[in-house]
């Protein structure tokens, strides 16, 4: 066992854990943070993206080891101060960007950092960004429609 | 995934040493390491992490040549690349998605030599150099076939040299699933003539197509390549393609890199 120390969600945080520990593992559980979910669990499904120093990373392929020192933002550190939604959540919410929800955390964080270097994206773009991100249940069409919406776009994505 | 000890070095030569014990595996960025070492199709005593060796990382651009870090990720490629070469950095923004291209680098897939990446296309065709931590290593030595190098065990990519060609492209036809290339080709002129890499289509992994060289070389058009067909034999056959498709891919994909260069 070897600790670990790093800040999540503004928090600093440290623990004991293995060589083989992934992030997304220490994150769960070690520190009870699972709204990073596990889908595939072979970096397929972006269920646990999660930022590492701002960039977003499948949280089960990296070890816990190489985010010594890192920054790692997660789900539960996107609502606002306050506690009310942040702007990516209330459009997911307004646009019924989820059915059984299991991909959300992951799509949120995809769109947190897609719009964090990208404020204005194209239709095209966001479905570029969210390759890496797969939902079995809502088709995609308002996932991107609520990300076009909380970057402050017109939502104008016709059915196929 | 079996247990195994882990470092993170903060310098090549604490990396070098550490690669020296027995049973030591040098982890990039992990984006094929640790899916492989949860199938348990590996088990390291000992995985020495290079992301902590912040002289390993950055692009940077002196006399025609661009100098790419081992540990850069192919994000860091696609944004410092864009200007000096833009036909690598659109393939870095390419490679996987955006969360694989935030951790995967250059050094970790050159040294996998998977036969259906992209880096090595550009790396082949550009005529690049692998700094390691003993050599430099010409790109056409460097290859050996599916998965094989010339690295030596322990050796460390610790950059990559790349001299900017006059004009180049890489036209990447995506496994759609996979998102590697079923056949990928990377052209590039440059005053010594014209090379061309095709990845994703041999079973020996990366290759120069010498023939559609030489007609690029007289004529430097898609029109050019047109006639030409790639040998079946030896192409990889696969539930996505047959030996038959991905020769076809060939000729297709050189005419497009081609007419986009």
């Amino acid at each position: 066992m070897a600790k670990v120390a790093m800040t999540v969600n503004g928090k600093a945080v440290s623990g004991e854990v293995e060589g083989r520990t992934l992030l997304v593992q220490f994150l769960r559980e070690g520190l009870g943070l699972t709204g990073t979910h596990v889908g595939c669990d072979t970096s397929q499904c972006g269920a646990c993206v999660v930022h590492i120093d701002g960039a977003a990373v499948k949280a089960c392929a990296v070890f816990a080891l190489d985010a010594e020192g890192a920054s790692v933002r997660t789900i539960e550190g996107m609502a606002n101060a306050d506690g009310s939604l942040s702007a990516i959540q209330q459009a997911f919410q307004d646009h019924h960007a989820l059915q059984c929800g299991f991909c959300t955390p992951g799509m949120v964080m995809s769109a947190a950092a897609l719009l964090a270097e990208n404020p204005k994206p194209t239709e095209r773009e966001v479905r570029e960004y969210l390759e890496g991100n797969l939902c079995r249940c809502t088709g995609y069409h308002n996932i991107v429609k609520a990300i076009m919406a909380a970057s402050g776009q017109e939502v104008a994505i016709a059915a196929e | 995934m079996y247990a195994f000890e882990f470092t993170r070095p903060k310098t090549v030569a604490e990396a070098v040493a550490a690669l020296a014990g027995e049973d030591a595996q040098a982890l990039g960025g992990g984006q094929t390491l640790i899916p492989t070492l949860k199938q348990r199709l590996a088990s390291p005593g000992m995985l020495v992490s290079l992301a902590g060796i912040a002289a390993m990382r950055g692009v940077s651009v002196a006399g025609g040549t661009l100098t790419v870090g081992g540990g850069t990720t192919h994000a860091a490629v696609a944004r410092g690349a864009a200007a000096a070469f833009p036909a690598l950095a659109a393939l870095a923004g390419r490679i996987g998605d955006p969360a694989v291209r935030n951790r995967g680098t250059i050094g970790g897939s050159l040294a996998n030599n998977d036969p259906s990446a992209c880096y090595p296309a550009a790396v082949l065709a550009a005529g690049a150099s692998v700094v390691t931590d003993r050599r430099e290593i010409a790109a056409d030595d460097f290859f050996r076939g599916m998965f094989a190098t010339a690295l030596e065990a322990g050796e460390i990519i610790t950059a990559v040299r790349f001299p900017v060609p006059q004009r180049a492209a890489y036209a990447k036809f995506v496994q759609p699933a996979s998102r590697f290339a079923l056949v990928g080709v990377f052209v590039a002129k440059s005053a010594a003539g014209v090379r061309v890499a095709v990845t994703g289509a041999s079973e020996g992994g990366v290759f120069r197509w010498t023939q559609a060289e030489a007609a690029l070389a007289a004529d430097f058009r898609p029109e050019a390549v047109r006639g030409l067909r790639a040998a079946a034999a030896g192409m990889i056959g696969d539930l996505h393609g047959s030996p038959e498709y991905r020769a076809h891919l060939v000729g297709v994909m050189t005419a497009r890199a081609v007419a986009a260069a």
